[in-house]
């Protein structure tokens, strides 16, 4: 069983106190997840075997820090923010990993600072946008109940009864909330322009993707590649766009190797 | 107690089956499969003669507002509709009720100080300035604003249009959300500062303790009468006015019911419970996650709204009812002059409400039931309501020269 720090740090004129989780030995990387929230899950267990994982919480999204989302007016601000945050845990060149939302915002890191990520690796980020393939968008699917169908390979399997069996009041606010405050970057169509900074990016990068993503079509995984100089792409197949919690031990492995 | 009426401007003819048959009465349903563009000229000038009949029989207020992207009820400039009602209403003490142009979808909310300025101007210092936030169909969806901003981009917008309408010199507004380098709006309203300022809302707290500490009035735009939702939202509305320092005028207090008048009971059941159910089969044919669209509430009333699931039930069993049981829940009052009388009543003594509205145009209600429900509701109904709270209170959310003391002092 890993070990999970928690570790609150106060960056942005001590405006956000933030949580990052922190787990594992070895050299660093950092973690970031997609809009709805911090679920700490297999993959990210054995990613610790190997690597100390800092996954920090998105702000607004730790408990009691609700309004700390107010404090960033737009993504020019989020990725000065993040900056911060890597200063403040002393990570000058570190491995990014992002996932949805927070693969737009690892893109974004490394094509503003290249310095600052050391590799990139990209989980069925959003961020660019193709007319012929839109992305639905997530925080106006109806009923609730049909956001399984969008996210998870087998609906009816058994992760995704884990996933979104029984939803209780309290984890519905923190969903909603979640979106609520990655939302405020990327409404109301996830495209900010990254395409104008991307092939700024310097850092290896590999680019996964669940083949069968019906969140964020896999056709994107060729568009961020093809700019992103010597990108390399991995599609999963029989998953979709939480591909790594569906297949923690295949995407461990490939991110494992990717790193080494 | 002042008595408004209130109109959708909905669709009037959707098909039978249409909430099976079609997607959401909002934001997505197809227009040239359902509707004709000369017949919905004719409803606009149906609305607009309605709302006139209404100011005529005796109507206190007219209300319009803003929606877009829909069968509901489609008035996407409410301001249209009231520039043509404070034009036909000239010689007649009715206040224009803009309930209204929603604030953080006008860019620049100068817009709205200017136009609000000019209505004032037309009726001669007869407006109701309504400030709503907009809902999340509207506003965040139709309109692409980022729902987390929303409240703080309506409070901005406020009081740029605040500072727009009084301020005597050319500022600057150096905003989050607007930036305006001179701000000097033509016209400026004829009413002093302002025209009285009312808050629509549908019970989140957020939105209580804005008015309240504003000193404006409240709305409370209910679909689902007073009964169910009402009495909690009534309670925690003056809990907040008194924790703000406020009295408890009644007047602070605006309140929509649906409304249908008949000579009986089983008459008002025949002219009105097909409609009745039109209006809430169809025209709230709309799924209940877009009325939390992720941000749209803040942190505190998300929360609440969640931990108290009674408004989300209201709105999903709204198909498995029928006439009566809108009837029995209260959602609307149909009967009797009589059955009406004593349930408005009612209604106004249990929320403590000053600015009664009322919708007496529901669904899909024909033009001539429309003038016959506005007769009997201003001839047999409302004269037995104005005497309410009369005596102890002012109006301070009226229009100065339409309160009622202002119109007798001027008779005598």
């Amino acid at each position: 069983m890993t070990t999970i720090t928690d570790r609150r740090v106060s960056v942005w004129q001590d405006k956000i106190r933030s949580n990052v989780k922190v787990a594992g030995s070895g050299p660093p990387l950092v973690f970031l997840h997609g809009a709805g929230g911090l679920r700490w899950d297999p993959f990210l267990d054995l990613l610790t075997t190997r690597h100390t994982v800092y996954a920090p919480e998105h702000p607004g999204l730790t408990e009691g820090e609700e309004d700390a989302v107010s404090h960033l007016d737009n993504l020019w601000d989020l990725v000065l923010y993040y900056y911060e945050l890597f200063d403040v845990l002393g990570l000058k060149s570190v491995p990014v990993i992002g996932h949805s939302f927070g693969g737009m915002m690892a893109a974004e890191l490394a094509a503003s600072n290249p310095e600052r990520v050391s590799k990139l690796v990209l989980m069925c980020p959003i961020g660019l946008w193709r007319d012929d393939a839109p992305i639905p968008n997530w925080m106006l699917i109806t009923p609730a109940s049909d956001m399984v169908k969008y996210l998870v390979y087998d609906p009816a399997g058994p992760l995704a009864q884990q996933m979104f069996g029984t939803p209780d009041p309290e984890m519905q606010i923190r969903l909603i909330w979640s979106m609520a405050c990655t939302g405020k970057f990327v409404w109301p169509i996830p495209d900010k322009g990254l395409k104008k900074r991307i092939h700024r990016i310097q850092a290896p990068t590999m680019v996964l993707w669940g083949k069968q993503d019906k969140l964020v079509p896999a056709v994107y995984a060729q568009e961020f590649a093809g700019r992103i100089a010597g990108a390399t792409v991995e599609l999963i197949d029989q998953a979709g766009h939480v591909f790594a919690t569906e297949q923690p031990e295949r995407v461990a492995a490939l991110v494992e190797d990717f790193l080494r | 107690m002042y008595i408004s009426t209130f109109h959708l401007m909905p669709h009037r003819e959707l098909p039978d089956d249409f909430e099976k048959r079609y997607p959401p009465v909002w934001v997505t349903p197809p227009f040239h499969e359902l509707a004709d563009a000369r017949r919905v000229g004719q409803y606009y000038n149906w609305t607009l003669d309605e709302l006139i009949y209404a100011a005529k029989a005796g109507s206190d207020g007219i209300c319009t507002n803003e929606h877009h992207q829909n069968a509901y009820g489609f008035m996407p400039n409410p301001n249209v509709m009231g520039s043509v009602l404070a034009r036909a209403t000239q010689d007649l003490n009715c206040a224009i009720v803009q309930m209204g142009a929603s604030l953080p979808g006008t860019q620049p909310p100068v817009r709205i100080a200017e136009e609000y300025a000019m209505l004032d101007s037309i009726s001669g210092g007869r407006l109701v300035a309504g400030m709503p936030l907009g809902t999340p169909m509207d506003i965040n969806i139709c309109y692409g604003v980022t729902p987390i901003e929303q409240r703080e981009r309506f409070r901005e917008a406020h009081d740029l249009i605040l500072k727009a309408w009084t301020s005597k010199d050319v500022f600057a507004w150096n905003g989050k959300y607007f930036q305006l380098p001179m701000v000097n709006i033509w016209p400026r309203p004829i009413q002093h500062p302002h025209p009285p300022i009312w808050i629509p809302g549908s019970g989140s707290t957020s939105t209580f303790d804005y008015t309240a500490s504003h000193d404006y009035c409240y709305c409370f735009l209910s679909y689902f009468g007073y009964k169910s939702v009402s009495r909690p939202v009534r309670d925690k509305y003056w809990e907040v006015c008194q924790q703000n320092g406020r009295d408890l005028n009644p007047y602070r207090m605006g309140f929509l019911q649906l409304v249908g008048v008949s000579e009986t009971d089983a008459q008002a059941e025949k002219d009105y419970a097909k409609h009745v159910e039109y209006f809430y089969h169809k025209g709230l044919h709309v799924p209940l996650e877009w009325f939390g669209v992720p941000g749209h509430q803040d942190y505190k009333s998300l929360s609440n709204a969640m931990r108290n699931p009674a408004a989300a039930q209201n709105i999903s069993s709204l198909k498995d009812k029928r006439y009566k049981d809108f009837l029995d829940d209260g959602y609307v009052m149909c009967g009797s002059p009589a059955t009406v009388r004593d349930q408005l009543r009612e209604l106004c003594r249990t929320m403590r409400v000053g600015n009664l509205m009322v919708l007496l145009h529901i669904g899909s209600m024909p033009h001539e039931l429309t003038l016959k429900n506005i007769d009997l509701f201003f001839k047999e109904v409302a004269p037995a309501l104005r005497p309410m709270w009369e005596d102890e209170w002012e109006n301070r959310w009226w229009p100065a020269g339409l309160r009622r003391e202002t119109l007798q002092g001027a008779a005598a």
